[in-house]
């Protein structure tokens, strides 16, 4: 029995943290992607990742489901185009992982 | 663990563990990883052996860490190179400019430390971005704009520093004049407040800018004689209302009165916005259209219009088209803040002065707003930057898109020079350039540079040079931009402000009585900063040992 009410009360654990964990990741997304990655032809990165998947992929990147986070936190810390990479005193590691947990487990629950 | 130039690898060990001593471990970056992460994205130099690469970085958060991280540099002789949001893409990005520098990166100082509404004033540290100026006066409520610049995650001291501007009232657009006080640690580690600020108790630095005895300011900005730690800023208040019209003028000749009507009209406060001009008939966008012609690319025209586009007909030659199908030359849009009736009657006016000068000029009320604006409206208005609303809309430029599906770039770089405010000038300058661009092999980024207004008795020619990580094509741009600048001196026309990798040739033609001015710059870079530990190279101003005879 003891046992049981552990495991149940680690399991809320993780799962508040994971809560937590998007919750960063949202806020992360919204204060540094989403001034060009949000949903509509007047952001540049959405435009863009439209013309490239020539639609067959949404645009704007909350509407992926297919998004790895490792690929998430490559194209961060590389850029990719006119995207410039992005510094630790921006998107701390821990930041990183928040937005990459938010851009890909959220969006396959 | 890279080394800065000159530095033997003992002394920076222990200038580094004293860094990190002040400001933390966390937040002194030595590994490759992390030190390329201050790479220019935008470097026309990118992998080549010339590309600007810092040998390390270190992020304090409070002026006195600040100052410990400059006097423990100032006593190895490590060059430093201070860095705000490290966001000036097409200028330099987070790059220093001497290769090998520490750079010294305050994106974590990102406090709006005090808002005045009343007195319509800010004091900010370096890492506040215009986003976040923005939402720190729309959580509050407080009914102040933000002048902003094209891209939003600039720093709003930074970009001050750098001479930068925006796009609402004349006031407010030249952002270091908008400045008032600021905070500097020079190389000595000593902390030096102008203007008021130099008074203790002072109640007045975010409100009087020159305070007393010579005013230093501007020795800070474009420049490498101190790490500026606070700044003040005017800010401009909301307005009743906003009304944007437009006036439209038939032929090529009508840009010079046009121009001249405008400057009087600007000059005499009948309207205050930034005025934006276009050329339907040519194709050339004006600000608040760009965005979409930088998405889409210009409407679709017919086999005649072609044919016009197939010879490379210079712009005159479009007239007779542009008259038989009613189609405009020249667009100018007039933003005008204040109570209702005020800029409604502002613009009638105005409409009587362009009726006056241009036979067959048009007119068209294009926006109109209340405000607060709803957030509906926000996202609806034709160009966020007239409303103090940060955004990113300008990295469409280079990206991919409709008009541009197979080939973006890595980037872009800003060929700006100053020319005088007058139509005459802006189809001369459009005329050389144009004529020198064909001789370079090179294509400017609109058919028609019009030009940017955002000083009062000056404007700004300017076209973007494309960076791809491609070094053959941008040594060919390069050395094209290299050639532009010697042009546009040659006709008495000079840079405000460029990308890192050409400082040197800019100042180069500020040249009047044997670089006088440059030597100016040399004697006061020798006196603050005897080491010469500060950005070394900034603005083309080197300390005594870098420097070249």
């Amino acid at each position: 029995m003891k046992t049981w009410i552990l495991g149940l009360t680690l399991l809320c654990a993780c799962a508040a943290a994971s809560a937590a964990d998007t919750q960063t990741g949202a806020a992360v997304f919204e204060k540094w992607c989403l001034p060009c990655h949000g949903h509509g032809d007047q952001f540049p990165g959405t435009v863009a990742l439209g013309v490239k998947y020539q639609n067959k992929l949404p645009g704007a990147l909350e509407d992926r489901t297919d998004l790895a986070p490792d690929l998430v936190k490559a194209v961060v810390r590389t850029g990719v185009t006119v995207m410039p990479f992005f510094r630790k005193t921006e998107v701390s590691d821990a930041d990183l992982d928040a937005l990459a947990a938010y851009l890909t487990e959220a969006k396959k629950k | 663990m890279r080394t800065p130039p000159g530095v033997s690898a003992a002394d920076f060990a222990a200038a580094v563990a004293e860094f990190e001593r002040a400001v933390g471990k966390d937040w002194v970056f030595t590994s490759d990883a992390d030190v390329d992460l201050y790479r220019d994205a935008y470097s026309p130099y990118w992998g080549e052996p010339e590309e600007k690469i810092a040998s390390a970085a270190v992020a304090p958060s409070s002026v006195e860490q600040v100052q410990a991280v400059v006097r423990t540099a100032n006593r190895y002789k490590i060059p430093l190179y201070p860095i705000s949001t490290g966001k000036n893409l097409g200028y330099g990005g987070s790059a220093p400019v001497h290769s090998g520098s520490v750079v010294l990166d305050l994106k974590r100082m990102n406090r709006v430390l005090e808002v005045d509404e009343k007195q319509a004033y800010c004091l900010v540290e370096p890492g506040v971005s215009y986003f976040d100026l923005y939402r720190h006066l729309q959580e509050k409520k407080i009914r102040l704009w933000p002048d902003v610049p094209d891209p939003g995650w600039g720093s709003v001291m930074g970009n001050a520093l750098d001479r930068g501007a925006g796009y609402t009232s004349f006031q407010y657009r030249n952002h270091f004049e908008a400045h008032c006080g600021m905070e500097v640690v020079l190389a000595n580690g000593e902390v030096v407040r102008t203007g008021m600020g130099a008074m203790p108790n002072a109640k007045t630095w975010g409100a009087y800018k020159t305070g007393f005895g010579p005013y230093v300011d501007g020795i800070f900005s474009q420049s490498n004689f101190g790490v500026v730690t606070k700044m003040g800023f005017w800010l401009m208040p909301e307005p009743d209302a906003y009304l944007r019209g437009i006036v439209y003028a038939p032929r090529y000749a009508d840009f010079v009165p046009l121009v001249d009507v405008m400057t009087h009209l600007e000059n005499t406060k009948v309207f205050h916005g930034f005025p934006d001009f276009g050329s339907p008939l040519i194709g050339s966008p004006d600000l608040a259209g760009l965005h979409h012609f930088m998405t889409y690319g210009p409407p679709q025209r017919d086999a005649e219009y072609g044919a016009l586009l197939q010879r490379g007909a210079p712009p005159q030659d479009y007239e007779p088209y542009g008259v038989k199908h009613k189609l405009a030359f020249w667009s100018l849009g007039l933003p005008f803040y204040g109570p209702e009736k005020v800029i409604r009657a502002q613009w009638e006016h105005a409409q009587e002065q362009f009726r006056k000068a241009i036979p067959g000029a048009t007119f068209e009320l294009r926006e109109q707003y209340k405000f607060p604006l709803s957030e509906e409206q926000k996202a609806k208005v034709e160009y966020p930057a007239y409303f103090g609303i940060p955004s990113l809309r300008t990295f469409v430029i280079g990206a991919r898109s409709p008009l541009n599906p197979n080939n973006p770039t890595s980037g872009h770089m800003w060929f700006s020079p100053i020319i005088p405010r007058s139509g005459e000038a802006v189809l001369e300058a459009n005329d050389v350039f144009r004529q020198a661009s064909r001789e370079l092999g090179i294509q400017m980024l609109t058919p028609f540079s019009l030009p940017v207004t955002c000083w009062e008795r000056s404007f700004i020619f300017i076209t973007a040079f494309s960076v791809f990580r491609d070094a053959a094509v941008n040594k060919k741009n390069r050395d094209a931009f290299r050639r532009l600048v010697e042009v546009a001196a040659q006709h008495g026309w000079g840079e405000y402000r460029t990308a890192t990798s050409f400082y040197d040739d800019v100042m180069r033609v500020y040249s009047f009585n044997d670089h006088s001015l440059l030597r100016l710059h040399e004697t006061l870079k020798d006196a603050v900063d005897p080491n010469g530990i500060l950005s070394a190279g900034r603005y083309g101003i080197w300390p005594k040992h870098l420097r070249r005879v």
